[in-house]
């Protein structure tokens, strides 16, 4: 019984109906709040959803609770953001991790622990129940922030925003729990790494590209690109590409034809979340683009797809997502 | 005698006019400037002439949708304002843009990702969704054998409309909540189609709906004024009434299917054309065709130049233009 209990749980997890059973009234209430807008305002989405997707994803420290008199040594730390459970584990505080969010995937050891949660529906109950010392959130969870104070959890919170937040980020982590001079070695070498692909691609021609998170299958509509900000755009031009939407200070944009034809982008990369297994369906249906034919990038066969969880995630991973980005507009150089 | 064929003439005549020069003006200006000259020029392949590309690839189409959605949304209110003789009604009134809505929800988040004909299921959905729609309120509207009530019809719709929303939350609850961002994007509507599979998808529907409709602009007259006053003049009133239910429902169906809800257009253009042409829908429909095509291609126009390279939900420039628009219209009729 035991030993079928976990595959089991995994098997369930990983289906639909899941979701159904962790979502909270929270979430409900959220969902039927943005309903509201989306019918009442309709505009408003259109800003708001795209920064929202992209939560999964850059960083900056800002409200701390104070610890008080409990331990200067968190020995039982619920995260509720991905990002901030892979910085955790990077740093090899990984054991001391005691709850994560409903959205970890990685690393493996991280899906093995009590969910309590996501962004829009953490599970007080069960965050109060795994009796942690510290809870690391992040800093829209109002609600959360408010409950934990009355409930006397120390916290900390933080924002996420573009690449070199996410190392600040890792230090801020580590002093606050006690690790710091593993949280600053491995953002050293973070930003180590990043270096040596910027100088890497430095002298290289840095082709125009289009960076795609979003369209609906089948045809070119309702695409959302990476626009000149945040931690996607820093990371392909660090990967030794331009953005093409670089002069449009957003996070996200949506791209019409019109757009992708005047903008001539040399290259396309689009990037899919979750499992690998979609690579094969999503290269298939780079098909659509064939209808741009003047866009260099469908002429020359420069469409790319590229599936990961560290194109979403803004932790300790952006390094290897820079290095795919850089593999896939230098092949030569980066073997 | 002579004045209804005369006004008629004019009628068409100057709404024509205004349509023609939408059609004429809007696909030259956009988001970035093309060359007429080149973009018409022969002597350059087509896949290796963006000016080219962008004016028949992203504008024609996209000016084309324009037209044909805001002259069946146009139409819908008309039909559907005269058969419940309110002045409220719109092509949303009786849940068939909430069928659609359902249905664009279910393809999206069940990922049914397979296209025909270069028409992706979403639109496919939205227009089964739309059909499930009509037949609840046709047989709703059959329960009857002496003509529609009016009060079941409006009833049923708007208990449509609240039971599909009902469905459609319980769907986002259940779905991942990356995915709440397309949903709430696609209940925007957009006209950016990129190319011409799904507009030539949607005429067979658009030209049995407008033939039905052509038929119906006299019963319309009498079932405007009551149904037994139409009864004794004659007209097959349950006949009459069932064709403009089931055309006014095709129409916004396939307007649904083409671009995503677009508010406003079936409210108002049909009263803005009241105010001009006055009551009889021999001109009342015609009119209103022709200036819903014109006054969504000027709205859609300025969605996509006015804040450019960004773009603007095309259902709210219908309001923010048409609302003052029409209070000014009504202002002046007043005096």
């Amino acid at each position: 019984m035991t030993r079928t209990l976990p595959a089991w749980r995994r098997a369930f997890m990983f289906s639909v109906w899941r979701k159904a059973f962790v979502l909270s009234v929270w979430r409900k209430a959220f969902v039927f709040f943005l309903w509201r807008r989306a019918l009442a305002l309709r505009w408003l989405p259109a800003v708001i959803i795209p920064s929202v997707l992209l939560l999964g994803c850059s960083a900056t420290p800002s409200r701390e609770r104070a610890a008080g008199a409990s331990a200067p040594r968190p020995q039982r730390i619920i995260s509720l953001i991905p990002a901030a459970t892979e910085m955790i584990f990077a740093m090899g505080d990984g054991n001391r991790i005691v709850g994560v969010s409903n959205y970890d995937r990685f690393p493996a050891d991280a899906t093995k622990l009590p969910k309590v949660g996501g962004l829009l529906d953490p599970n007080v109950e069960r965050i109060i129940d795994l009796r942690p010392d510290l809870v690391i959130v992040y800093a829209t969870q109002r609600e959360l922030l408010e409950r934990l104070d009355r409930a006397h959890l120390p916290y900390f919170s933080y924002e996420h925003r573009a690449l070199p937040d996410i190392t600040q980020t890792i230090r801020a982590i580590g002093v606050r729990i006690g690790s710091a001079d593993r949280a600053n070695a491995l953002a050293s070498s973070m930003e180590q790494s990043l270096a040596e692909i910027r100088a890497a691609t430095a002298a290289l021609p840095h082709p125009t590209t289009l960076l795609v998170f979003g369209r609906d299958p089948g045809t070119l509509r309702s695409m959302y690109v990476s626009g000149g900000y945040g931690f996607l755009h820093d990371m392909l031009e660090i990967a030794g590409g331009t953005n093409v939407f670089a002069d449009v200070g957003r996070q996200s944009v949506q791209a019409t034809t019109e757009m992708l034809i005047a903008r001539r982008p040399e290259v396309v990369i689009e990037l899919h979340y979750g499992d690998k297994a979609k690579a094969a369906d999503a290269e298939k249906d780079l098909a659509v683009w064939n209808a741009l034919a003047s866009i260099p990038a469908v002429r020359n066969h420069l469409l790319h797809v590229l599936v990961g969880d560290e194109f979403v995630v803004p932790g300790p991973r952006v390094v290897e997502g820079t290095r795919e980005l850089a593999k896939t507009l230098h092949p030569e150089t980066f073997k | 005698m002579r004045s209804i064929r005369a006004r008629l003439v004019a009628t068409i005549c100057g709404f024509g006019v205004l349509l023609l020069a939408a059609l004429v003006i809007a696909p030259v200006v956009g988001s970035t400037s093309i060359s007429l000259a080149r973009a018409f020029d022969r002597s350059t392949p087509f896949a290796d002439n963006p000016d080219a590309q962008i004016f028949f690839v992203a504008r024609l189409p996209r000016v084309l949708a324009a037209a044909l959605v805001g002259s069946l949304l146009a139409v819908a209110g008309v039909v559907l304002q005269a058969l419940l003789r309110n002045p409220l009604a719109t092509p949303d009134t009786l849940g068939v843009s909430s069928g659609a809505a359902l249905g664009a929800m279910i393809a999206i988040t069940f990922h049914l990702d397979v296209s025909v004909a270069g028409v992706s299921s979403i639109p496919l959905a939205s227009f089964l969704g739309s059909i499930l729609a009509l037949s609840v309120v046709y047989a709703l509207s059959s329960a009857r054998r002496r003509g529609l009530s009016t009060m079941v019809l409006l009833l049923g719709g708007v208990t449509m409309q609240s039971f599909f929303s009902a469905v459609i939350l319980f769907l986002q609850y259940l779905a991942d909540f990356t995915e709440t961002g397309r949903t709430l994007r696609w209940l925007m509507g957009t006209l950016d189609v990129g190319s011409y599979a799904p507009i030539v998808a949607v005429l067979p529907v658009v030209v049995v709906a407008f033939g039905i409709v052509s038929t119906l602009s006299r019963p319309l007259d009498l079932i405007s004024l009551g149904a037994d006053a139409a009864a004794a003049r004659g007209v097959d009133v349950l006949r009459s009434e069932r064709l403009a239910l089931i055309s006014a429902s095709l129409c916004t169906a396939a307007a649904v299917a083409l671009a995503g809800p677009v508010g406003f257009i079936g409210l108002v253009v049909p009263h803005l054309v009241r105010l001009v042409v006055g009551s009889d829908h021999r001109l009342v429909l015609p009119a209103s065709a022709l200036f819903g095509a014109a006054f969504l291609i000027a709205c859609d126009l300025v969605a996509r130049t006015a804040f450019s390279p960004l773009e603007l939900p095309v259902g709210i420039v219908t309001a923010l233009i048409g609302g003052p628009f029409f209070l000014w219209l009504l202002l002046r009729a007043a005096r």
